[in-house]
Parts: C-alpha cells; sequence; structure tokens
C-alpha cells in the first residue's frame, strides 16, 4: 500500500490553487462537503454498483458510513442544509478528495484516493444558459492548466426522454424503455422483448389469474388477486402492497393483449441512439430521422440547438465537440446535457473532466420541489499527467 | 523456515467436521486433538511435517486467503464469497460430495409477477417511485449477491448485511428479497419464500482448497500432495 496519497503533491496543489481561483473569479463560493458521508444516500441513489467501488464501513454508533465516491452528491447536501426549500441560486466549487476502491489496489491512473476539482451550479433558472456556462468554465480550467489536444464529447439525456415520449405506446413502456436505458444490454432484450412478446414469460400457474383479471378495473382485480393468495394461504408479506402486486399483473395481463412494438419503432429507437458526430449535424440527422417517422422532439431539439448557441459565447467551438446519442448511458443520476473532456490515453485515463445536468438529485434528497442543478468534476491526477504528457 | 509444517485447517464443529474426519479417517489418515480435548489444535497419527488447525468454516476460508494455512475444508460458497473479483487467492482442489446447498435468490410466494430474477429489475423501479428507497436484499453473501445481479442486468436494489436468520428479515420487514444458502427448500418454504426460476447463483458444496498466498516449502508440497493422493484413493 502506498504510503503517500501523491507523489506529486506539490504540482497537484498548484493545479488546485489555480483551478479554484478561476473558479471563485467567475463566483463560485468554495465549499467543503464532508469526507465522511451517510452510506444510505449514496446506496439509495447509486445503488449496489458504487458501494462496489466505496469503502462503506459501521462506525462504534451502528451508523453506516462511506467515504466520498465523488463530490456531487455531498456537494448536494451543503445546499440541502442551507437551503431546505431549494429555492434560492447558488455557484459552489470544491477540491478535496475522492475515495473509490480498485481492484488490487489501484495504480496511478486510477488511484483509490484521488482528488476532485469541480463546480456545482444549482437552481440555475436559464437551462441552456447554465449548462453552457458550467462546461464552459470547466474546458477553461483544463486549458488554463496547460491541457492541449482535448475533444469534448457532448450528449443530451432530454433527447432520448422526449424520444420515447412521442412514441405511440403504452405509458409501462415508456417507464420500462426509460429505466432500462441505463443498461444498454437489458436495454437490447427489452426492445427485442416488445417487438416480439412484450409479455414475456409468466409463470405457467400464474397465467390463470392473469387472464381472468379486469383491466378496466382495478379494485376488481385486486379483489381476485385477493382471493387467489388467500385460497393458496401465501400470506402478504413485505412491504409491498395487494395494489403494487395487481398492478403490475394488470400491466403483464394487458402487455399480452398489447399488439408488439413496430419494427420501424425499434429501428427508429436504434438509429437515434446510434447517431454520432459534429453536434450540429447529429442535431440535423436527428430532426431528419423524427420528422420521417412523423414526430415531433417538441422543444428538447430547441433546447439542444439554443446550448449548442451558447457554447459559442464560453470559447466552445464547434470543431472541437461530438455528439454522441447514447453518451451519457453508464452515468445514472443525469438527466439532460452531458459532457466529457478528453484525451487520447488508454482505460479511463484519458477521461478527464465530465459533468452535465442532474434535476432529480435534489428533490430526491429532500427538496420540496425539482431544484436543476449541472456540475462538473475534473480529474485532477489525470489532468496533471495529460499535462506533464503522461498519456501515452 | 523450511521446518514449518504444513497448516491444513479442518472444520471444528457440526455435519462438515463430521464428515471431513471421516473422510480422513477411510483414507487411513487419522485425525486426532493434541493436547486439551477442548482445544484447536491436531494432527494425523503417523504423519510428520503437517498439523491441523481446528477453525469454524467461515475462519478457514479467510485464513485461506490470508495465506496463514496451507489448506483447508470449507463450503465453496465461502471461497467464492470471499473474493471481490473471483476465486483469485485460493485454489479449488477436489469437491467432496458432501457439505451440498444451493445459494439462491427468493422473494415472497405474494409476488405473483416475479418469477425470474430479471422480473426484479422492473419491480424495484416501481418500487422506487412508489417508496422513494430501493429493494433490500439481506444476505451475508454481498458480493456472491452483487457479481450475479450485475450479470443479470439488475440494479436497483441495495444489500442489507444479514448474519442469521435471513429467511426471517422478510416476514420482520426489514427486508423484501432475501440471497441464502438453502440444501431442501423447506425453511423458505415455511417463510412463505419461493426461488425464482433463474435464481440459483451457485451449487455449493464442501471444498478441498489451497492458499497460493501461503509460504510454500519443498516439504509442505510434499506432504499435501501424499495427503491428496490418499484423500483420492480412499474417496
Amino acid at each position: 500500500m502506498t504510503a503517500e496519497t501523491s507523489v506529486s503533491y506539490e504540482a497537484l496543489q498548484a493545479q488546485a490553487n489555480s483551478i479554484t481561483d478561476l473558479f471563485k473569479g467567475r463566483g463560485f463560493e468554495l465549499v467543503a462537503p464532508a469526507y465522511l458521508q451517510p452510506a444510505d444516500l449514496f446506496l439509495d441513489r447509486m445503488g449496489e454498483t458504487i458501494r462496489g467501488r466505496t469503502y462503506v464501513f459501521t462506525d462504534l454508533d451502528g451508523a453506516e458510513l462511506c467515504l466520498r465516491p465523488d463530490v456531487t452528491l455531498p456537494a448536494c447536501r451543503v445546499y440541502l442544509e442551507r437551503h431546505p426549500k431549494g429555492d434560492v441560486e447558488a455557484r459552489y466549487c470544491y477540491n478535496g478528495p475522492a475515495f473509490r476502491y480498485q481492484p488490487g489496489g489501484g495504480n496511478t491512473m486510477r488511484p483509490r484516493e484521488f482528488r476532485q476539482a469541480g463546480i456545482e451550479y444549482i437552481g440555475g433558472a436559464d437551462r441552456e444558459g447554465s449548462e453552457a456556462e458550467v462546461t464552459g468554465l470547466v474546458v477553461e480550467a483544463v486549458r488554463a492548466s496547460g491541457l492541449k489536444g482535448f475533444t469534448v464529447r457532448i450528449g443530451d439525456l432530454g433527447l432520448f426522454e422526449a424520444l420515447i415520449q412521442a412514441l405511440d405506446i403504452p405509458e409501462r413502456w415508456r417507464l420500462r424503455l426509460r429505466h432500462f436505458f441505463w443498461r444498454p444490454p437489458v436495454f437490447r432484450d427489452l426492445l427485442k422483448q416488445l417487438a416480439t412478446s412484450p409479455a414475456g414469460d409468466l409463470d405457467a400457474a400464474e397465467v390463470g389469474l392473469v387472464a381472468t383479471l379486469d383491466l378496466a378495473d382495478v379494485e376488481s382485480s385486486e379483489t381476485s388477486v385477493a382471493a387467489y393468495l388467500e385460497k393458496a394461504d401465501i400470506p402478504l408479506d413485505g412491504v409491498r402492497t395487494l395494489s403494487e402486486i395487481t398492478e403490475r399483473l394488470m400491466d403483464l395481463a394487458a402487455d399480452a393483449k398489447q399488439t408488439p412494438l413496430p419494427p420501424d419503432m425499434v429501428r427508429l429507437i436504434e438509429a437515434y441512439l446510434a447517431v454520432s458526430g459534429a453536434p450540429g449535424e447529429a442535431l440535423a440527422r436527428i430532426a431528419g430521422l423524427t420528422s420521417d417517422a412523423g414526430l415531433d422532439l417538441g422543444t428538447a431539439l430547441q433546447a439542444a440547438h439554443t446550448r449548442l448557441d451558447k457554447f459559442a459565447g464560453f470559447d466552445l467551438e464547434e470543431g472541437m465537440m461530438t455528439f454522441n446519442a447514447e453518451f451519457g448511458r453508464d452515468l445514472e443520476y443525469y438527466t439532460g446535457h452531458v459532457f466529457q473532456i478528453e484525451v487520447p490515453g488508454k482505460d479511463r485515463s484519458g477521461q478527464i473532466a465530465g459533468g452535465g445536468r442532474y434535476d432529480d438529485l435534489l428533490s430526491s434528497l429532500g427538496t420540496p420541489r425539482e431544484v436543476p442543478a449541472v456540475g462538473s468534476a475534473i480529474h485532477t491526477e489525470r489532468l496533471l499527467a495529460a499535462v506533464q504528457g503522461g498519456v501515452s | 523456515m523450511s521446518n514449518d509444517p504444513l497448516i491444513l485447517a479442518l472444520p471444528s464443529k457440526g455435519r462438515l467436521m463430521e464428515r471431513a474426519s471421516e473422510m480422513f479417517e477411510s483414507a487411513g489418515l487419522p485425525v486426532r486433538k493434541t493436547g486439551h480435548e477442548r482445544g484447536y489444535r491436531g494432527e494425523i497419527t503417523g504423519r510428520q511435517g503437517v498439523e491441523i488447525a481446528f477453525l469454524s468454516a467461515s475462519e478457514i476460508t479467510q485464513q485461506l486467503n490470508l495465506g496463514r494455512v496451507h489448506a483447508g475444508i470449507t463450503g465453496e460458497d465461502l471461497i467464492r464469497e470471499s473474493g471481490r473479483e473471483g476465486v483469485t487467492r485460493i485454489e479449488l482442489l477436489r469437491p467432496l460430495g458432501f457439505g451440498g446447498a444451493d445459494v439462491v435468490v427468493a422473494v415472497p410466494e405474494c409476488w405473483l409477477d416475479v418469477s425470474r430474477v430479471g422480473d426484479i429489475e422492473e419491480v424495484a423501479a416501481i418500487f422506487f417511485r412508489e417508496h422513494g428507497r430501493r429493494l433490500r436484499v439481506a444476505t451475508k453473501y454481498m458480493n456472491l449477491t452483487r457479481r450475479f445481479f450485475s450479470v443479470k442486468g439488475v440494479t436497483g436494489y441495495r444489500i442489507v448485511e444479514s448474519l442469521g436468520a435471513t429467511e426471517g428479515t422478510v416476514a420482520a420487514g426489514t427486508a423484501e428479497i432475501i440471497v441464502d444458502i438453502t440444501s431442501t427448500g423447506t425453511t423458505l418454504k415455511a417463510n412463505h419464500l419461493k426461488v425464482l426460476d433463474d435464481g440459483v447463483i451457485l451449487k455449493s458444496q464442501a471444498m478441498l482448497a489451497k492458499s497460493k498466498t501461503a509460504s510454500w516449502s519443498k516439504e509442505n508440497k510434499d506432504v499435501m500432495e501424499q495427503i491428496v493422493l490418499c484423500l483420492e484413493a480412499g474417496g
């Protein structure tokens, strides 16, 4: 186990100081979110995949804690403590360590203790304006640190959402498509299932029950399910209610009668996800795909164009950007614009900084209403290595 | 250094201990305790260069991983659970044909809409909307569970560690799903739980295993080889 958190400590500190000075100069207040965080919050928001990479432990009082694996959520807790109603605009920046388990103890490019420098712009009313501001400022920060020859990959989860919304399919399918968007292999299976036999496999024993449910009448269906359980002597154990179980059975029953997803819709979704290229051209292709299908993406496409226009005001030229419709699929809490600053490099060493819009996070932490938020973090070790030419 | 004996760890209690000592007996390797009757050290009568450590099955797994014992008998479930990335520090030598049981995913019988592991993810999404939290999976097999669910594309859950009476957690309201070991399924049934159709994570049994991290002298290797030969001939 290495004894030093970093062998380039002085250089990292100098870099961090100039980055935070830049952030502060642009009106971002320097905050110091706690290193120790309640494990619950991370596990409930980000699930077990993050636990697999997080140092979780129990203290003497039995509280389950973790070393923060990321600083966005801890920074949101700072906001929540100061503004529980979520009704204030705030710009925060931070610089400090985060901790992630790395198999075999990690190495210099994937250290288990690393420093993130970042910004969070919470409550900004001008959506595309705040997205451009955050993206532009982080690009400026890495450029000022000496990074050259980088590209910016962008994506827009709002466009996918608009596409799903525009399709003429049952709402329950929209929920599933949205939910599984984050897991590409499962998403592919789901598309295939919806296009062939939407109800999937039902347990033989339950097929009879499902067939008797009255799809128009929740109450009578609930009664049937309750009677079935009673007859089979099965208690209603656990937290899921009779109506939750019934509703999903009714969904399965409805799926069994539903016409499968038409092949042209499957092709449209696949074609959308494959869109990649210069941002302007990519948006034009998406507009073409959807209008050919007779769909209207509403304000989402306009917002993507507005964002591109606003980028120009922040030294973000189109030439340095590529748009991937699929980008962002592995970053579950983002909800709209996403971006990543990249240089060539193996593994993840070339992923210097990333960020995006996360409108659901604060309300899931407890604000009474949805609070728009955009943030970004720089992986400072990777930035330093890239600047020093350490990335091959 | 090279005179250090081979340390072989055997289960110190229960069925696993009985079956292991029977197996050694019939292989012509009678194991007996040295020192106090209640002690935890032993030897193989008439064999030099080997010392027996009587430990609990979970301790045996731990000591094998740390390289503090050379070899031992323990459950395959414990070995596979012990490494985050799978079995890396322990080598499985020989399944022993006893201590068989399955590590399974089980849900309440009343979940009529759930029969396969893939259903869990959809239920999890709805559950999160309705209850504002993830489905809880009670288990002592945190790593096996995580790996299995990850392969199946299930992510909308969180684990609550359970070190005993896992099958009671659902009725007690502390978990929605369990991952537990079962040999006959009777306990699950009695607690109104059902195993999912594709919910068998591992068919486990007792294993003879050796540590890849222990320091193995030439003598240790020779002694181990002889023991394995005897067990093969006797079994």
